[in-house]
């Protein structure tokens, strides 16, 4: 008697509350932070489940068709992508004050500008910015168990008002694709009242640490730290055979 | 007969029956207080201000049970199955564990107070004199609650009568804006100023707003508001054009003289003195939290009391695992080898803690483990239990495992472990660990010694700790004089202030006023007031939050008295010992600077993080509320 209990019960518990459910989120909405077509990269998030703040840097979308307004936040990955299930509808898309490497539009009230996203189905769409600065022609090499690269700066925002200064640039080494300031093995640093020349700057770090476990590969790339931002902006991962 | 009962019967239905309906259905409740009655008796009307001092929010206290509040600071390292190590970010508010859209924002208990007071003020079967005093008790709650506010969200709508609703459909009216940072923190000092002298001067009173109370809340807010127009100018992007957030520079001055003028009338009042009660200076530390007969520093507390149902239980998950009382079940908060190491030398000077002669593994050695500790500042060992430490008078036994005659380290994998070496049967882990990811086993070394409660029966769940949580203290208030006097230029005063803290905490030298610098008033604060709901409000006030939490991947300072050094990853002293019959160093001790396996991430503050995130919800009630800078 019991057993024919227990089977119906489950029987119905699978059945029950078809109703109350919503249909989940489909359509994907991603795409990348480009400049002139060329994405930006950054810090890899850190999303823990608990903790949805823990984005380096991240975008806001808000649904304008209820009035009681909360965002959605979507942070970008290390390079330069994000995506987001969403469900269709009107949506605003903005960058928060003081998030990323580069200027998003501000209104004359000095919040950020939206954009209008209309999600119907799964979409792509590159959002262009102005960065402060970019990184090119990243070369990174290995001498010894020394790490050594060099990167060209251009910088993008020349202007008096907007334009940053160099704080640093550094150099990350770590035993994963996660590499960055907050990950890291071995870095070297150079601040930026030290760059000489901004068309060619060089680091080289001390001896990579023995790695436990041991492996015969590291990955490294270069950041750039502008003075008063506090999202960096990185070259390319590059894998290094020790 | 028959008849008597009729007459009865008409009688009695005549006398008693049809009672005025009103009447009827009027009966008093026998299980509610109606206002008015609570407020004609003052025993009832002291129920009801307890109430409100009970929900004063605190970022960090001894009774909430969540202590591993205390770890996100980089103060500690909380063993726990806990993801503060493995984040790097976080969002320094309260409550916001779990759940980051959450900021403090009690308008509930705002409106309270407000009740409070006018209801007070209306009340006519009180007397005078209670009056008075309650009426200072609910302004000195709601200038505090304001305080918490402003230092969490900066500005606020500065609310202090009770709003009501109309029922016109329009809620409109209720909207207030955000008024400026410094028009709160002008309130609070205006409001504590106003009550100072109609509170009574009672030093023994610790539970209610007092004389001394009054001052020093008030020194400390004009303390923060002093420091945020200094130092704001080091983060100009922290700030709101109107002033929300955000402090001009020109009110510096001004705000650290009344910060200064307030900790002295309370200094010379003669009130209050620093605990000078047990001839051991790390164990009187440790009292100024232990002992309530005649405290003469404790300014103001949250008490709490064994068999009344208001205990908590920081005893019982920190006590060491080598004395618990209440099995698998302590250990849960160990202090970080970065605050251990703050912990000045005799002669004023810092220097990290001597394991090592260059290389990892040239080990200094010592004969026994608290060696390693001797001739620092007393406070250390009031505040961390190292090892060789003595808690409930019972060894707590810290060692990481044993080295052998041949450099190599035999450890293992339960607390007390014992293994075969050579024949012998030894243990090699020590009864309280450290073992790696072991909940409760000291993983950073240390266990603690601030709030800890070493009366029997503190550690087991059906007794529980009544140690009260000190909010001000009178080492803070000098601490504040010594600040403010320095930020104005008066180094002789704030170096004679210092040194009243310091001589109780056993440093023999006084520091010449030309050695008061901001790294030491800094560095006073940090090792002075660990653990006691300081250090986040002081970053953030000084602005170094973000400089010393930079998400960099830092190793260890060696410069722990330099205020704008990173410390952004918790690290582990793990103590060995050396194991080798016949040798020269056997069974002495030696040290390794660990970095736990489970700190994967290192900590960051960003500039969003100044001012906490006011949630969305907030926003789309009163669309007058503005957001904070960088969010």
């Amino acid at each position: 008697m019991k057993t024919y209990l227990l089977l119906i019960g489950t029987l119905l518990s699978l059945t029950g509350c078809e109703l109350d459910n919503f249909e989940p989120p489909k359509s994907t909405f991603e795409g990348r932070l480009v400049y002139k077509g060329e994405p930006l990269l950054m810090q890899s998030s850190n999303v823990a489940f608990t903790n949805n703040s823990d984005f380096p840097v991240f975008l806001e979308l808000w649904q304008k068709a209820y009035n009681n307004r909360s965002s959605i936040r979507i942070p970008i990955k290390q390079d330069g992508t994000f995506s987001s299930l969403l469900f269709d509808g009107e949506y605003k898309l903005i960058v928060p004050n003081g998030q990323g490497p580069f200027l998003w539009k501000k209104t004359a009230a000095n919040t950020p500008d939206s954009l209008n996203v209309t999600v119907q189905g799964s979409q792509k769409l590159d959002i262009e910015v102005i960065p402060y600065y970019m990184l090119r022609n990243p070369k990174i090499a290995i001498n010894g168990r020394k790490i050594s690269g060099s990167v060209s700066l251009e910088k993008v925002i020349t202007d008096a008002t907007n334009g940053k200064a160099v704080e640093r640039v550094s150099l990350y080494v770590n035993k994963t694709q996660f590499v960055d300031a907050g990950n890291s093995l071995n870095k070297a640093d150079l601040a930026g009242a030290d760059i000489k020349d901004m068309a060619n700057v060089s680091l080289i770090t001390g001896d990579m640490p023995a790695l436990v476990p041991a492996q015969a590969y590291v990955y490294a790339r270069i950041g750039l730290k502008i003075s008063g931002v506090e999202d960096m902006i990185y070259t390319p991962v590059q894998k290094i055979n020790l | 007969m028959k008849k008597y009962i009729l007459s009865f019967a008409i009688l009695f239905s005549l006398t008693t029956g049809c009672k005025d309906d009103s009447e009827f259905l009027n009966i008093k409740s026998t299980s509610i207080l109606l206002v008015d009655e609570v407020y004609s008796d003052p025993r009832l009307v002291l129920s009801a201000v307890t109430d409100l001092y009970n929900r004063i929010p605190d970022f960090q206290e001894p009774g909430t049970g969540t202590i591993s509040i205390y770890a996100v600071l980089d103060e500690a390292f909380s063993s726990g199955d806990y993801p503060r190590h493995q984040t790097r970010e976080y969002d320094y508010v309260f409550p916001g564990i779990n759940n980051p859209e959450v900021t403090y924002w009690d308008y509930g208990y705002i409106r309270e107070i407000n009740l409070f007071i006018e209801r007070v003020n209306a009340a006519t079967k009180l007397s005078a004199a209670d009056k008075a005093r309650f009426v200072a008790e609910g302004r000195f709650l709601r200038a505090n609650v304001y305080f918490e506010l402003v230092r969490r969200l900066g500005g606020v709508p500065l609310i202090t009568e009770s709003l009501t609703y109309d029922y016109s459909g329009n809620a409109a009216y209720l909207r207030k804006p955000r008024a400026k940072e410094s028009e709160i923190y002008d309130y609070v000092i205006s409001e504590l100023e106003a009550i100072k002298s109609i509170l009574p001067k009672t030093p023994n009173e610790k539970s209610r707003a007092t004389y001394g109370l009054a001052l020093a809340a008030k020194s400390r807010a004009a303390l923060y508001a002093g420091s945020i127009a200094k130092y704001g100018v080091n983060t100009p992007t922290v700030t709101l054009p109107d002033g929300e957030v955000g402090i001009p520079v020109a009110k510096a001055t001004g705000y650290y003289q009344t910060a200064l003028d307030a900790a002295q009338e309370l200094i010379n009042s003669g009130q209050y003195s620093l605990y000078q009660k047990a001839p051991d200076l790390s164990t009187n530390f440790a009292n100024i939290f232990l002992d309530k007969a005649n405290n003469p520093e404790v300014i103001f507390v949250e008490d709490y009391k064994l068999q009344s149902g208001k205990v908590h239980s920081f005893a019982l998950d920190n006590q060491p695992r080598a004395v618990t009382e209440e099995g698998e079940r302590g250990g849960r908060l160990n202090p970080s080898l970065n605050l251990v190491q703050s912990f000045e030398k005799l002669d004023n000077t810092f220097a990290p803690l001597p394991i090592n002669k260059g290389a990892a593994t040239d080990y200094i050695y010592y004969d026994k483990p608290e060696d390693l500790f001797a001739g620092r500042d007393a406070r250390l060992r009031g505040t961390v239990l190292v090892p060789g430490d003595l808690f409930k008078n019972r060894s707590i036994d810290i060692f990481a495992g044993l080295i052998l005659g041949n450099g190599s380290i035999l450890s293992g994998d339960q607390l007390g472990q014992l293994k075969m070496v050579n024949g012998a049967s030894v243990q090699v882990v020590g009864l309280s660990g450290p073992i790696e990811g072991y909940d409760g086993s000291a993983q950073s070394g240390f266990y603690m010694r601030k709030f800890n409660d070493p009366v029997t029966g503190s550690g087991q769940i059906g007794t529980m700790s009544e140690v009260w949580n000190v909010r001000y203290r009178y080492a803070e208030v000098l601490l504040n004089a010594a600040e403010a006097a320095f930020e104005l230029g008066q180094t002789a005063l704030a170096a004679g202030y210092m040194k009243q803290v310091r001589d109780r905490a056993g440093l023999t030298k006084a520091l010449t006023p030309s050695e008061i610098t901001f790294d030491r008033i800094v560095h006073e604060r940090k090792v002075e007031l660990s653990f006691e709901n300081h250090i986040l409000w002081d970053m953030k006030r000084w602005r170094l939050a973000h400089v010393v939490w930079d998400g960099s991947n830092s190793d260890l300072t060696t410069l722990p008295g330099k205020a704008t050094e990173p410390s952004t990853r918790v690290y582990s002293l793990w103590p060995y010992k050396i194991y080798d019959p016949g040798g020269p160093n056997h069974n002495k001790w030696v040290y390794r600077k660990v970095l736990s396996g489970r700190v994967t991430q290192s900590h960051i503050f960003r500039l969003g993080n100044y001012y906490a995130r006011i949630n969305d919800g907030i926003i789309n009630n009163n669309p007058l509320i503005l957001r904070n800078p960088n969010q």
